[in-house]
């Protein structure tokens, strides 16, 4: 048990160190310095632009070696510094990202945690059952075959250019002021569906056929024999097929994660709605390194916390993970 | 040690199905292909395919115009132009066509691409196993939990051009550790049967033992993730081209979209410019993943409907 988690933590940190690395590597192999692009904003005369450049390139830090900005980048990471955004200056990276961030939760947790439930269970309910087969299986295969960005443009042209019942893009109505009441509340439900239903439906068909198909193999396992010789009832063979198909299901959430918060991102940018993805593409268009930078980590932290929660769910579901992880790797 | 673990569920592809029984029986070509023939998933499936796969081929051929003419814009379907137009005018049947290729293309090389990498570092891993084994566990783990999207946004930003086999191959680095799992897991079950012991004492290299005693007996399992990859590639390149992240050069299905939100065609109700490139890829992954399922059933008896 202690090496099970000792192993999953070094591995998470390995890759918190990785995605740290690559993120601060990546803009700084490219050509360009993100000083100058943003002073070429402002038709500067020579004089104003060396004098000002001086000033920014301290001011950010870019005018020094290498490895002192790496050590830098730690340093801020770790004390909670993420730089300041260019893009909306004098605001934190910090405070964008925080602002966008519950957005996106309430996209992404309900879309993962509900398909991967309901999913499940069409799957577990359709193996084995000529007529829900029949139906369940097409549908999924073709949910599982949809691209998250037609789905994010097909829905809201079905649901809200031809019929008129959802809006099309934003987190909430134009005209309302955040805030702590019915009409905001409401309004924000409201925006929130359509993309709540493209990222749910996309992930839904995957899980199901998955598990119908797992459950198909448990139930002609040498147990579930067993179970039925003992005069057991189907139902009760069934659940716990269903238990013992449920591991690699659960080991294939923490892979899917990774596809599931791109099409988060591609869902938002397709609804305009102001999560992460959105925020991302904002500092992508206005060359806002320290955002986007900010926005990779937060990500890679999120992905390693899932994973994390996922491990726990995954020993407590499992209690032979406990026995066998004590010994040799799987 | 189950085989079970090796299941890779594909991103959204997930299968979770369970790896076809590791029985090295001798198996009779003749059967297979009976089965084969007689499996309807598997027919449906392919033939939906291949109807695809003649569009993107002859799709240029049949088509009437030119992908870069220019005609009256933001027309809609017609019997001149079958897809409508676009904005600047361009027939949007030429450019779904074209599409249709650069979509099969990047699929392709982002699955060979990650079943290349996958399977070189899943045999090491699997066949050598105790140290080298722990640390290319390790890598694999790090490649999944990094998300392949963002890190693409982030090299994006600052490349400002991109080709199709830029697109392929970054698909193929950040897919392959699903067939390098499944592949070590299989390899690990493989390596203890007799037959491959005796290949041991006959002094055979490693390299050879591998490629002619172990690789065989997961080729149907390698070749369903492969085909699942394939679909994956193409859906996760219709992510990246939406987001305009895709090949500079050329034009894809994912791109058109792209486009059409570009020129707000939802706001504007030109609906033929952005159902039509989702609604065939849509068509070709499910395709594959029917005849994915056939192939499945068909080297899988245990799945064969009863």
């Amino acid at each position: 048990m202690r090496r099970y988690f000792t192993r999953k933590v070094l591995t998470y940190m390995l890759a918190f160190f990785v995605g740290v690395t690559i993120d601060w590597a990546i803009p700084h192999m490219m050509p360009g310095d993100p000083v100058q692009l943003y002073l070429s904003n402002f038709n500067l005369k020579p004089a104003g632009y060396q004098a000002l450049y001086k000033t920014m390139s301290e001011a950010f830090g870019t005018n020094l070696p290498l490895w002192e900005q790496y050590l830098h980048y730690w340093r801020g990471l770790l004390t909670g510094n993420w730089g300041i955004s260019f893009w909306d200056f004098p605001a934190p990276v910090s405070t964008l990202i925080f602002q966008a961030l519950p957005y996106t939760l309430a996209l992404l947790v309900p879309a993962i945690v509900l398909s991967y439930v309901i999913g499940n269970r069409l799957g577990a309910a359709a193996a084995r059952r000529k007529i829900l087969d029949n139906t369940v299986l097409p549908a999924g295969y073709v949910f599982q075959a949809i691209p998250y960005p037609w789905l994010a443009l097909a829905l809201p042209y079905l649901l809200g250019v031809v019929w008129h019942v959802f809006p099309i893009a934003g987190g909430y109505d134009r005209g309302l002021i955040p805030a702590f009441s019915w009409t905001f509340i409401s309004s924000l439900l409201y925006h929130w569906f359509l993309p709540f239903l493209t990222v749910f439906l996309v992930s839904l068909g995957g899980w199901a056929i998955g598990m119908r198909n797992l459950v198909i193999y448990e139930l002609e396992n040498d147990s579930s024999r067993y179970l039925r010789a003992l005069g057991a009832r189907e139902r009760v063979v069934r659940r716990y097929a269903y238990r013992s198909a449920s591991l690699p299901q659960l080991s294939g959430l923490a892979l899917a994660l990774g596809v599931v918060i791109g099409g988060n991102i591609v869902t938002e940018y397709a609804f305009s709605y102001p999560g992460l993805g959105r925020l991302i593409f904002q500092a992508i268009s206005n060359q806002d390194y320290f955002l986007l930078q900010g926005i990779f980590i937060f990500i890679i932290i999120g992905v390693l916390i899932a994973n994390f929660v996922i491990d726990i769910v995954y020993v407590t579901v499992d209690p032979r993970t406990r026995l066998s992880m004590q010994g040799a790797s799987s | 040690m189950s085989a079970l673990k090796g299941s890779a569920p594909i991103g959204t592809l997930t299968t979770g199905g369970p790896a076809p029984p590791l029985e090295a029986a001798p198996r009779r070509h003749g059967d297979l292909l009976y089965y084969a023939l007689h499996n309807k998933k598997l027919v449906f499936g392919l033939s939906l395919e291949l109807v695809f796969v003649l569009a993107a081929i002859f799709g240029p051929v049949i088509s009437p115009h030119n992908m870069t003419d220019f005609f009256g814009s933001n027309q809609a379907p017609s019997a001149q132009h079958w897809l409508g137009t676009d904005n600047l005018g361009h027939d949007l049947f030429a450019e779904v066509v074209s599409g249709l290729q650069v979509s099969y293309m990047v699929g392709a090389i982002g699955a060979l691409c990650a079943a290349f990498v996958g399977m070189a570092l899943g045999f090491t891993a699997g066949w050598r196993g105790g140290i080298l084994d722990e640390i290319l566990q390790l890598i694999t783990n790090i490649v999944v939990m990094i998300p392949a999207l963002v890190l693409l946004i982030v090299i994006g930003a600052y490349l400002k051009t991109r080709g199709v086999l830029f697109e392929g191959v970054f698909i193929g680095l950040t897919t392959w550790p699903w067939v390098a799992r499944a592949v070590r897991a299989q390899t690990f079950t493989l390596k203890s049967r007799e037959f491959v012991d005796l290949a041991r004492l006959s002094g055979r290299r490693a390299y050879s033992i591998v490629v002619r005693d172990i690789a065989p007996n997961m080729a149907s399992y390698l070749l369903l993730v492969v085909i699942l990859l394939f679909g994956a590639s193409m859906l996760l390149a219709a992510n990246f081209d939406f987001l305009g992240l895709g090949p500079t050069t050329g034009t894809s299905l994912g791109t058109i979209m792209n486009q059409s939100t570009l020129w707000s065609a939802l706001q504007l109700n030109y609906w033929w410019w952005f159902l039509p490139p989702g609604l065939l890829l849509t068509g070709m992954v499910a395709a594959l993943l029917i005849a994915n399922v056939g192939l499945d059933e068909v080297f899988n008896p245990k799945l064969r409907e009863q």
